[in-house]
């Protein structure tokens, strides 16, 4: 495999060299918190983040995103037909995203593209994509992506995988496409001595001390774990503020709406939440989940139950820890999953 | 890559008053563009998003037949925004439609059973699609005995009251229509709940037969133990369900039952399908 040294001195220059090439998306430390944001000429991506407080997601996926337009003015000979938006595909390329983010776009990607249907908007912002990776050398007290089929140098999801080696990064090349960011960045020398990587990697990889078992999932009967008297005691103190699902990298749910000014019209997707009653209300007022506890039971079995059934791909969640830290009652993913990865019907 | 979220665009052909309380109107919509059409081939039982522009979605049961040419019709109970939008509409108005979406009824697996078809209120429109593919002269002889069971309100409440009345008179499908109640001394069919008149004349539940049944949930809970006293496997009870949604193809999330969706791995279930999912409808 190979790997490329960039020294810092020459990191602004490799930028700069890839915005003709690429619109370029980086961490950036706003007030209070990083987020990723699109990184206007001159601004470099601030790569002494630990975490951001919402998660890569909306990158291919934003958080409001207009899919359709059409007019409603009846003089127009296509008044009243729905058209595919004119988006702009343009390569991009997302730098310094943690390696969980990425690969948790690899379990949404499952819902997004589908034998039967593939949602054009998501896919063709992922493929448009460049993910350019920062490994994670002093993860929080909240990761736990080592039990969560991830890693602080997981290479999944990712093209390029950057490792801070003090006065330079070592660059390990994981596809064609980050292959091709380097060259256009102008970051060409071969690194010699790589042996650096897998000590950062194992150090960071000791440092990650919560953990989770998931290995019981699989094999418990979905409805007997559904029916276990401690969601009431799970769900107890939530708000259903839906904090949680909104700052979830695996989190995909949206919402269609229309919105018209003067004549003209656009269809929506914003995201949208299953902690919300309104997410499954029927026009005849009956609900399904109207109840608190069936929405966190909800989000909970989705991600450690009916995912894991469903796809054979592990959990719906890489353990970044987002919705722990920032869960206004700390609700906390780990518990609950100890909970159902444990939970023996009382005979 | 073909958008699945991009309806095709529909003028409205024709718009009918279904019931006598106008709560319902049927709607048949033409293709602007024939290939649509031909796109949107579709079998009994699917549903499809009608597509409002400004307004929004809704998902609909697709109330005309495979074997029914030219036109898609729709029968749609005035509820929300939306249908409200769509009953106030009129003739030539253009809007979209998007699918055909879901699964059908199993029309393989039912060839050379009998079917027994039970219906309450409006959700008798897949059923109305079903029962004319099933009696269309390429499609009668292969399949068994077919009873039908449909009842609402009163008389003015029973949606396609014309073909009721063919129904009636062919020998090749057994009708017992219903009504909860009427005061109208020339009623010539049933009166009683449709649990009550499927117990009473409904065939008896063997290997060879299969029940489709399609109404408001109170209807489903009360001839659910009907069906078993009958003779009925779960495994033999098909049901469609309506959860809300949004996209119809399994991607926005909110359908579920457990690890299925009702959009794309339904409507269209057995009892033993889900009684094997978490009760979430
Ligand atoms: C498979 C299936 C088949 C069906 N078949 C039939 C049929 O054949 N005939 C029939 O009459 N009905 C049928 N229904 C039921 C029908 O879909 C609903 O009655 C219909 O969606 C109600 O829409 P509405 O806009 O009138 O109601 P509303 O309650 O106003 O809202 C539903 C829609 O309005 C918007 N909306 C309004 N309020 C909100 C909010 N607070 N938050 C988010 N969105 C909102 C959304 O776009 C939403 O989709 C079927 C349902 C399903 C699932
Ligand atoms: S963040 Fe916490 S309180 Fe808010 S919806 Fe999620 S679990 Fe409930
Ligand atoms: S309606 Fe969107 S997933 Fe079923």
């Amino acid at each position: 495999m190979k790997v490329i040294k960039i020294d810092k001195t020459n990191w602004i220059q490799g930028i700069e060299n890839l915005r003709d090439s690429y619109k370029l998306t980086g961490p950036v430390k706003g007030e209070k918190f990083y987020n990723f944001q699109e990184l206007d000429n001159g601004e470099v991506p601030d790569l002494n983040y630990s975490n951001t407080r919402l998660s890569t997601k909306s990158i291919v996926f934003p958080q409001s995103e207009v899919m359709l337009n059409y007019t409603i003015d009846e003089s127009k000979d296509d008044h009243h037909i729905m058209k595919e938006i004119d988006t702009d595909y343009a390569p991009r390329a997302l730098i310094g995203l943690r390696p969980c983010d990425a690969k948790a776009l690899t379990l949404v990607k499952l819902n997004f593209d589908t034998t039967d249907y593939k949602d054009p908007y998501w896919l063709k912002a992922y493929e448009a994509t460049t993910f350019v990776g920062l490994a994670c050398d002093d993860p929080l007290s909240t990761c736990f992506c080592t039990t969560a089929g991830s890693g602080p140098y997981n290479e999944e999801g990712l093209d390029l995988l950057l490792v801070d080696a003090g006065d330079h990064y070592l660059a390990k090349v994981i596809t064609d496409k980050g292959a091709t960011l380097l060259e256009t960045a102008g970051w060409k020398i071969e690194a010699g001595d790589i042996s650096i990587i897998e000590t950062k990697k194992s150090d960071a990889e000791a440092k990650i001390t919560s953990k989770i078992k998931t290995d019981k999932l699989k094999e418990k009967d979905t409805l007997e774990i559904h029916s276990a008297p401690f969601w009431e005691d799970v769900s107890f103190a939530c708000l259903n503020c839906g904090t949680c699902t909104f700052v979830c990298p695996t989190c995909w749910c949206f919402d269609i709406q229309d919105e018209v000014h003067g004549n003209d019209g656009t269809r929506m997707r914003n995201w949208d939440s299953c902690m919300f009653p309104l997410f499954t209300l029927h026009t005849t007022g009956h609900n399904p989940r109207g109840e608190k506890i069936q929405r966190v039971r909800q989000r909970f079995m989705h991600k450690l139950k009916y995912f894991v059934d469903k796809y054979e791909k592990g959990i719906m969640c890489v353990g970044c820890g987002r919705c722990v830290s920032q869960c206004p009652v700390y609700i906390d993913i780990r518990s609950i999953c100890e909970k159902m990865n444990s939970y023996e019907l009382a005979v | 890559m073909i958008n699945p979220y991009q309806p095709y665009a529909v003028r409205i052909d024709n718009i009918d008053i279904a019931t006598e309380d106008k709560s319902l109107k049927t709607f048949r919509f033409v293709f602007l563009n024939k290939e649509d059409e031909n796109k949107f081939a579709y079998e009994a039982g699917q549903f499809a998003e009608l597509s409002i522009p400004g307004k929004g979605e809704i998902p609909i049961g697709i109330a005309s037949s495979p074997v029914e040419k030219g036109f898609v019709t729709f029968t749609v109970n005035r509820a929300g925004l939306v249908t409200t939008h769509l009953h106030k509409m009129k003739v030539g108005d253009i809007m979209g439609i998007r699918g055909p979406l879901g699964n059908c009824y199993p029309w393989e697996l039912l060839e050379g059973k009998n079917i027994l078809i039970i219906g309450g209120g409006f959700a008798f429109t897949t059923l109305r699609s079903s029962i004319i593919y099933l009696l269309h002269p390429d499609n009668r002889s292969k399949f068994g005995n077919i009873n039908v069971v449909y009842g609402a309100r009163s008389p003015g409440m029973l949606l396609y009251k014309d073909q009721l009345a063919e129904w009636e008179k062919r020998d090749d499908i057994n009708m017992h229509i219903t009504v909860d109640g009427t005061d109208d001394p020339d009623w010539k069919y049933n009166v009683g709940f449709v649990p009550t008149i499927v117990e009473q004349k409904a065939p008896p539940g063997n290997t060879a037969s299969y029940a489709i049944i399609c109404g408001p949930p109170i209807m489903i809970k009360f001839t659910q133990p009907v069906l078993e006293k009958l003779g009925y496997e779960h495994d033999h009870i098909i049901m469609s369900l309506e959860n809300r949604m949004k996209c119809g193809i399994g991607m926005c999330g909110r359908c579920n039952i457990g690890q299925e969706l009702v959009c794309k791995d339904g409507p269209v279930f057995t009892l033993a399908q889900l009684n094997k999912t978490p009760k979430e409808y």
